[in-house]
């Protein structure tokens, strides 16, 4: 596992007085797309804001394209390709749609370059080429799940990490925002995605880690784990 | 109606002024939600600056043209500097204190400011120099002076100017993204101290530019002047709506007309019992009646964020 773009070892994270991340070890290759499962609270959006810079570990190691992430801030960690669309998708409300996807980019230098991504986007995103000028706080919850997608893409990232995209989102509109992150996958870039969801999240994944009280409990590939009755029992309903 | 015209015109370059001031409190309690109560400090530190470096340079033999320019940069530069070391010092650690701490700070931060202000320039009134013939013309009965005329101009092109900052340059950007949501723009790749910084030094160098035309209309600056100063400017950004940058410029346009006007006024409305010295109060009654009637201002607005 030394060609692994991200290698978390034995994380460690506490914060306002709850252990919510104890001993978290995991990988993620170049171009492979990672589920993170578990219940609610078992400390997995935790772990993703430490990866992001908003928090700090309380011991562990966090190894990014072979560096150590350790005195990194997160606004740092966006230029290295480390990017994160927030639980409940950060959208700035007051601005418009196409200021989002600018501020997407602002660790980017290359007007040009940025221009052409952002044309990119809109194609792939048509909703939001019909909505650029609209504050984005008028957008509808898949739109701006969208929105805050194309955001997060517009920094090109090498390491995309989504935190329960589909939370809130009506059935046709998870489906479209799973289309859309396998999409983004076949890009090549390495996606670590958090959901509730781990059926329609495993299915998407080549790998899944199931977690627990702030613990991983079980790891391997997508297949194993649908198949595997303890995931079954607790997670899929079956 | 003589009248009228000349409190308008009186009204509107010290409301434009107001404004400026005005501006600085809004931009800083848009990003931070904090009132800085030092604001007002750095406006007369500005008059303060701007009044020393005039003198010394007009004491050189340089031309007035050429030094009023050169006392505004040093004045600018003086009170970005005081800015910054303001939000480093006194606001940066207390960030994720309870909202009361650095409340009291700021507080703190004004009085520091005043008696230092006291101790190098001492307790008396400077006078402005008079630097051009401030010539003056009649306007529709109302009398105007050059003076007012530079200040209302210059004022409205520096909150045009501000606007096209705010919302066409990509700083611009940064700061509405850190006023709306600070950990979503760090996620961003923004440097939130820095954009906080900016924020900070872009007021203080409107404040530096009011002070500098508050002393110059009235011929004047003094330690103290920035106390009340400070209290009307917030009360404008009050009344037109707290962290909103169009609210703070119509609140400051629009208290300088009420106050104006009330001074214009009083003294028929209450047949000869109060005169315009009272015109200091018209300020405080805005602010309680916007606090009591409408406490999001005239231009505040909640925008419901769609989960």
């Amino acid at each position: 596992m030394t060609d692994s773009l991200l290698e978390i070892h034995d994380l460690q994270v506490a914060y306002g007085g709850i252990h919510a991340v104890k001993g978290v070890t995991l990988q993620i290759a170049p171009g492979e797309l990672v589920a993170l499962i578990g219940s609610n609270g078992a400390g997995k959006t935790t772990t993703l804001k430490t990866l992001a810079g908003l928090l700090h570990p309380v011991s562990g190691q966090i190894r990014y394209d072979g560096k150590d992430l350790h005195n990194i801030a997160a606004h740092q960690r966006v230029a290295m390709g480390i990017t994160l669309v927030p639980e409940g998708r950060g959208i700035f409300a007051r601005l418009t749609v196409q200021e989002n996807l600018q501020m997407g980019a602002y660790s980017r230098n290359g007007q040009h370059e940025i221009a052409a991504d952002l044309a990119r986007m809109y194609e792939l995103f048509p909703r939001l080429a019909e909505r650029k000028d609209q504050l984005a706080g008028t957008l509808s919850g898949g739109e701006q799940q969208m929105a805050a997608m194309a955001r997060a893409l517009m920094s090109r990232p090498r390491l995309l990490m989504l935190d329960e995209p589909s939370m809130g989102l009506a059935p046709l509109m998870v489906q479209k925002i799973f289309e859309t992150v396998r999409d983004i996958a076949a890009l090549g870039m390495s996606i670590l995605l958090v959901e509730q969801n781990a059926r329609l999240a495993l299915q998407a994944a080549q790998r899944g880690y199931v977690m627990e009280s702030g613990a991983i409990t079980l790891a391997g590939a997508s297949g194993e784990l649908l198949g595997s009755e303890a995931v079954q029992r607790a997670y899929l309903g079956g | 109606m003589e009248i009228f015209f000349q409190q308008i015109v009186n009204g509107l370059v010290q409301g434009s002024v107001y404004a400026l001031v005005a501006l600085g409190y809004t931009m800083v309690y848009g990003i931070l939600g904090l009132i800085n109560f030092a604001h007002g400090e750095v406006v007369m530190i500005g008059a303060m600056l701007a009044l020393s470096s005039l003198n010394a340079m007009l004491g050189w033999g340089m031309p007035p043209l050429l030094a009023l320019p050169l006392s505004l940069a040093f004045t600018m530069l003086g009170c970005m500097a005081l800015g910054y070391g303001i939000e480093r010092i006194a606001y940066r650690p207390l960030r994720h204190a309870p909202r009361l701490a650095p409340l009291i700070t700021a507080i703190g931060v004004s009085i520091v400011l005043q008696n230092l202000a006291m101790m190098v320039w001492g307790r008396q009134y400077h006078a402005f120099p008079q630097m051009i013939a401030n010539n003056t013309h009649t306007l529709a009965g109302a009398i105007i002076n050059d003076v007012q005329i530079i200040i209302f101009i210059t004022a409205l092109a520096i909150m045009a100017g501000l606007m096209v900052v705010v919302h066409r340059t990509r700083l611009g950007r940064a700061m509405r993204a850190v006023a709306e949501d600070q950990h979503a723009a760090q996620l961003m790749g923004v440097d939130i101290n820095r954009v906080i910084s900016i924020t900070f030094m872009l007021g203080s160098a409107l404040a530096a530019v009011a002070g500098l035309m508050v002393s110059a209309n009235y011929g004047l600056a003094h330690y103290y002047m920035g106390f009340l100063l400070g209290l009307k400017a917030f009360t404008a950004a009050v009344l037109g709506g707290i962290g909103n940058l169009r609210g703070a410029m119509l609140g400051g346009l629009l208290l300088g007309l009420i106050e104006s006007l009330g001074a214009g006024y009083i003294g028929d409305l209450t047949g000869g019992f109060m005169g315009s010295n009272y015109q200091d109060v018209f300020a405080f009654f805005v602010l309680i009646a916007v606090l009591v009637l409408r406490p999001s201002g005239l231009l505040g607005e909640r925008l419901a964020e769609r989960a």
